[in-house]
Parts: structure tokens; sequence; C-alpha cells
């Protein structure tokens, strides 16, 4: 087992690298660069910039130097001093300007992937025991439903409902007394009060698909020979079902954390622009906009190292959950 | 009782050894599509799904002529005007009634009321604006419209600028539904390609490939996505930009399939009739384009009919962030860049229609990919 998590770290590191590398050729594909930027601002606003000026501002951001050399010096300050760079645009620390924002994206995705997994799995169970009845058929069509529905337009709809029926936006994260003040209880019992739309929101697609998954591989476990001889022996058939099938079925449960994190954070970044929620989202928009480079490499790094070492904790509980999975740990 | 007899009768009759005996042997001779297609009728849902498909998609390639007015048409003093709805009198025929506006003049707001005195006549196949079919030929006659060209003929309502949404949503269906088939058929190539190496070949170089693709997919999509677009020069035409979010969408969707071709090829690898193949002395290529690549195809058109609308749903979402294409261009997504903000929706909720139409699409092309993934294995 701790072979197993050894390479599994190694592996995460080396997949890190990889992804911070990629997300660096990313930023700086697009001809120009951040003065880029600052050039267009200038004449949009009818000035003129002199060119010395311009390579005054390359040279302070260190965009002169060659490619690889302002790859190396980024993710050296992240190694070593946990810097992630300056934002150009808004003239700050990235680690400063992303830092609450990245904890609520994955305080919403966390708590969207709970939200999943306490509607999905009920459901498909439910489901795949009573095939073919009206509640199966309900909850496949919903799921349809869910899988077709983009997540901005849900959240589109549902800001909608609440503004034309409810006279309230449900916007924001906070309510406007709460929005500056430092953290106490009833700031928190307010973020709860308006996170649950966006959960809601974003969870809705990963619910669907898990519905499908769980059902589907409960149906496959039920008529397997196991299922019939413990029935044989007379085993109560609740307690049949859920220490065998059910039990199998629940695989997904860890073994979807790795598909279902990253699609997750996309959905989240894309519901927080439409409900202008204070996470990563807008701000990650904004900065892919104007090609404030490391402020949108780090975010894509952050998010990236986030979901990876969320995927690796999946596996671990996977073979704990799963005595098949673990043997096959152990051997390999 | 008799007459209960008297109807099982026919079936009984029919189901003699001998018939029996010849239906399972037009079975077996009949070719595999068929066989799907017996499979997939069943699937109603499926079905219907098929059956909404084919009239939007017929929509979507003749375009010019089933909008009312162009894409661009605009009635700059109707933005934000509300459906009209089609009335039929014995006195007029077929006919809308025009818009009074009025303004509020605190606010500035514009609010629109049916007027009764003002008739808009509409007919079938009126004469508009011209546009062209399948590129060298040209029309202007549309399969309805206002029949003195130009008047406003919002079924749906109109956007900001005073623009038939209906037109709009028709023309962008092009892009919106070209984009999926188009970027499916690229990441096929990969996925087809990539696949079949690390499934067929196996070993180290297998290895490599399963990890590169588990680096793709641990990326959060949306954040790479934006940033790659963010990446596609301003400068570039609508075309260019086209082909170039296609690309950028299935760089990143080609992953699921190619995990699947290699999953087929691996199983396949070991079968008995691929063993059978080698010993008769067929060639690599032999043996994987005659008779593995054929044994996987329907599942392969199955997932790839998964992966379409997955797509579609992409391109929607890129476009409404302002970061998929760009007007002139019109999509679905583009469309919605203009529900954007919560108080044009409120005041004009018809802009989510092409919403709406999204989620038709998707929801039908689901529905025949899950049929497909049913009909992809009939011998079952």
């Amino acid at each position: 087992m701790l072979r197993f998590v050894a390479r599994r770290l190694v592996w995460m590191v080396i997949t890190l690298a990889a992804i911070s590398f990629v997300t660096f050729v990313v930023i700086k594909l697009p001809p120009g660069d951040y003065t880029t930027t600052v050039i267009a601002n200038a004449e949009a606003r009818g000035q003129d910039i002199p060119d010395s000026q311009i390579a005054e501002l390359k040279r302070h951001y260190g965009l002169d130097k060659p490619f690889i050399v302002q790859y190396l010096t980024w993710i050296k300050g992240v190694v070593l001093h946990g810097d992630l760079g300056q934002s150009f645009a808004w003239n700050q620390s990235v680690a400063s300007l992303i830092g609450n924002r990245v904890l609520l994206s994955m305080v919403l995705s966390i708590a969207s992937l709970l939200f999943v997994w306490a509607i999905a799995f009920p459901i498909g169970i439910y489901s795949a025991l009573r095939q073919y009845s009206g509640g199966d058929y309900l909850a496949s069509f919903l799921g349809f439903i869910g899988m077709a529905v983009p997540e901005f337009m849900l959240a589109l709809v549902m800001m909608y409902i609440g503004f034309r029926y409810f006279g309230q936006s449900v916007g924001g994260l906070f309510s406007p007394e709460y929005a500056d003040a430092a953290w106490n209880l009833g700031k928190l019992l307010d973020l709860i009060s308006h996170l649950w739309v966006p959960i809601v929101v974003v969870g809705v697609a990963g619910t669907a698909g898990l519905i499908r998954i769980t059902r589907a591989n409960l149906l496959d476990e039920l008529h397997k020979p196991y299922v019939a001889t413990a029935r044989a022996k007379g085993l109560p058939e609740w307690k049949l079902l859920l220490k065998y099938p059910v039990r199998m079925s629940l695989s997904p449960f860890f073994s979807t954390v790795g598909w279902l994190l990253p699609g997750l954070i996309s959905g989240e970044t894309i519901v927080s622009v439409v409900m202008s929620l204070p996470t990563s989202g807008p701000l990650l928009l904004g900065a892919v906009k104007s090609q404030d480079m490391y402020l949108v490499g780090s975010f894509v790094l952050i998010l990236s190292t986030l979901t990876v070492i969320g995927t690796m904790l999946s596996d671990l509980a996977l073979a704990w959950w799963d005595p098949r999975i673990r043997t096959r740990f152990q051997k390999g | 009782m008799v007459q209960q007899t008297e109807a099982i009768a026919p079936d009984t009759q029919h189901e003699t050894p001998q018939e029996v005996v010849k239906s399972l042997r037009d079975h077996g001779a009949l070719p595999q599509w068929r066989l799907m297609w017996r499979q997939f009728r069943r699937h109603r849902l499926a079905l219907i799904g098929l059956i909404v498909l084919i009239p939007i998609y017929f929509m979507a390639i003749f375009a010019g002529f089933f909008a009312p007015s162009s894409a661009d048409t605009a009635h700059t003093a109707l933005p934000y005007a509300p459906p009209q709805r089609v009335h039929v009198s014995a006195e007029h025929g077929m006919f809308v009634y025009g818009y009074s506006s009025t303004r509020n003049q605190e606010t500035f707001e514009q609010t629109f009321t049916v007027d009764k005195s003002k008739i808009v006549d509409v007919g079938w196949f009126v004469r508009g604006d011209e546009y062209s079919i399948l590129g060298p030929i040209k029309s202007n006659i549309h399969l309805i419209g206002p029949t003195k060209a130009g008047e406003a003929f919002f079924l749906v309502g109109s956007d900001q600028s005073g623009r038939d949404l209906l037109s709009r949503l028709i023309h962008g269906a092009r892009v919106s539904l070209s984009i999926g088939l188009v970027g499916v058929f690229a990441s096929f190539l990969l996925g087809m390609l990539i696949g079949g190496i690390s499934g067929y070949v196996g070993g180290r170089v297998d290895n490599i490939i399963q990890r590169i693709i588990e680096f793709i997919m641990s990326v959060p999509t949306l954040p790479l996505w934006m940033a790659l677009s963010a990446a596609l020069p301003g400068s570039w035409g609508p075309l260019t930009r086209y082909f170039a979010i296609t690309v950028i969408l299935s760089l990143i969707g080609w992953t699921g399939l190619a995990r699947d071709v290699r999953g087929r090829f691996l199983s396949l690898r070991e079968e008995d009739f691929v063993m059978a193949a080698r010993l008769d002395g067929v060639g690599r290529t032999g043996i994987i384009f005659g008779h593995m690549v054929p044994s996987f195809a329907s599942h392969i058109i199955a997932s790839i009919s998964m992966a379409v609308p997955r797509m579609i749903l992409a391109e929607t979402s890129l476009s409404f962030l302002g970061l998929g294409l760009q007007p002139p261009a019109v999509s679905w997504g583009v469309l919605l860049e203009g529900a954007q903000n919560i108080r044009a929706v409120a005041t004009a909720p018809w802009l989510l229609t092409p919403g709406l139409a999204v989620v038709v699409v998707v929801l039908a092309m689901n529905f025949v990919g899950d049929g497909l993934r049913d009909a992809a294995d009939p011998y079952k």
C-alpha cells in the first residue's frame, strides 16, 4: 500500500510539472503580451505610449527574456517561495488576489460534490431495484434533462425566477451587509443561505450522470450468482442488498471523483460568471481576456493541483472501500 | 373463452417449427445495420429523438428559406419587442398586430403594447431578404413572413438591436449544429489513431499514451478552453475562428474516444477470430481493418453520437462567455450572450429561447445516442 501511495505521489508531481508547463505555453500562445493590452488601452483613451516606456515595462515584468527563462523564473518562485508572481492588471501579488476566491471555489465544488452524491446514489439505487417502475422512468427522464441543460442556462433561469417572483437577486454569495464584514457566525449562516442555489445549479449535470452510472452498475451486480446464493441461504432481502450488490455498486462513489471534480470546477467557473459569485470564475475570465498571464497560469495551476490531489485521495479511498482493487494494488 | 383462442390462433399458427427456423435463418442473414435498425426502433425515446432532429437539421441547411428574414436585418426602433401572435380572420387572412411603444419619462425604459390598429399581413412563400441556398443558388422566397417586405415580424420577439430572434435562431443553428459534427470528426480521427496504436501495440507505448490521456482528463476543461480560445487572435475571420474553436474542443474531446477504442482493441486481441486470422496468414493491417475495426465500429458510432451533444454544449458555453465565436457570426451561444445580463432577461425573457433550442437538441441527441448504444450489439 505504501509503495502504491509513493508511486502515485511521484506521478502526481510529474503531472503537475507538465500542467504548469502546458499552462505557461498556452498563456504565451497569443501574439503579443501584456504590454499589447496596455498599449491598446492607452490608444482607446487617445494616448500614445513612447517606445522607451514600453521597453521599460517589458524589462520590469521580465517579458523581454526568452520563453524558457520566464517559465523557470515563475516556477522557481512558486516552488521555493510559494510566490505565484504579480498580476499585471491588478498590480498586486497573485496570491493575495486569488487566495479567498480559490478557497470559495473549492468550498463550492466540494459542496456540489457532496450534493451530487447525496442525491444521485439513493435515486440510482432506487432506480435499479425498481427497474421500469414509474419512479425509475421519472428519474431517467429528469436525469436526461439534467444532462441536456447547460449550467449557465440553469443559473439564468434560477436568477430569473428569483428576480421575477421573489423580488430578490440570487446572485452573489453574501448579503450586502456581510459582504465586507469579517468572518463571524452571522456571515457564515448568510453564506450558507446563499450557497445552495449555485450548489444545486453546479451539481445538476453531475447528478444526472451519476444516477445513470449507479443504476447501470447495480443492475449488473443484481444478476450475479452471488446474489442468488445469498438469497438461497435465506438472508433477509434488505440486508443482502445493502451488504453485497449495493456495496459493489458504490465504487463510483470514489472512482468518479477523478472525472466529477474537473467537471464541477468547470461548471463552477461558468456559473460564478453568470451569478457574479466572488469565486475564481469571474476573475479568471477577466484575466484570460486581458492576457494577465501569471494570474491565468496560477489559476489553472491551482485548480489542476487541487483536482489531481482530489483524484488521488479518491483512489486511496477506493482501495480502502473495494477489496478487489486493494489486492490488485498490493500485487502491482 | 372462445374469443381468446381466436385471438391466439394466428400466433400459434405462425410459430410452427419451420417458421421459427426460417425466421432465425432470416435473422442470421440480415446485414448488421438492419439488425441495429431493428433494435434501435424498439427504443421509443431514441426514435422520437431522431424524428425531432431530422427537421431541425433540415431547417438549418435551408436556413435562408425557413427564416423570415436575414440574421442581421434590424428594426432599430423596436429593441426587445415581445413576441407576436399570428391571428387569422376572414377579413385579413393571416396577420399579426403591430407595436406601439411608449417611453417611460423617468427610467427611459421602452415598453411595447399590441396596437390593434396596425395590421401586418402575413403570408406563405413571401419575398423578402435575399439569401443563397447551398452556395450559388440565390433566392428571396421565405416560407413565412410579412407580405410587404421590411415590416416587423417577430414570432419569438426581437433582441437588443431589434433583430428577429426567430431568424437569428434558425441561422445560428447552422453553426451550433455543425460544430458538434465537425469537432467530433476531428476527435474521432485523433481518438481512433491514438487509441488504436495504444491498444494494438500495447506495452510501453500503451503506458505512455494512457498517462498522457489521464493527464489531459485531470485538467479542468473550462479554464483550459478559456485560456486557449483567448489565445486566438482577434483579427481572425469568423470562418477561421469557427475551425479554431472546433480544434480546441476536439483537442480535449478525443481522450474518451481513444480510451474506448483502446479497450476494444485490448479485448479483441484475445478473441479467437483474431487468432484464426493471424494463423491464416493475414497481415497486421488486414487484421486491424478487415476484422477488428468492423467488429467494434458500431460501439464507436454509439460513443461518437454521445460526444456530439457534449461539443454543442461546450461551444455554447464558450460563446456565452464571449470566448467562442464572436458577432457578427451567429450561433446559439452567441445569441445567449445577449441574455447574460439578468436585467435584460427580466425585461425580455424570450432571449432565453436559444437556450431552449440547445436543451431540445441535446436531449434528442442523448436519446438517439442511448438508442444507438443499445442497438450497437444486436446479437445480445
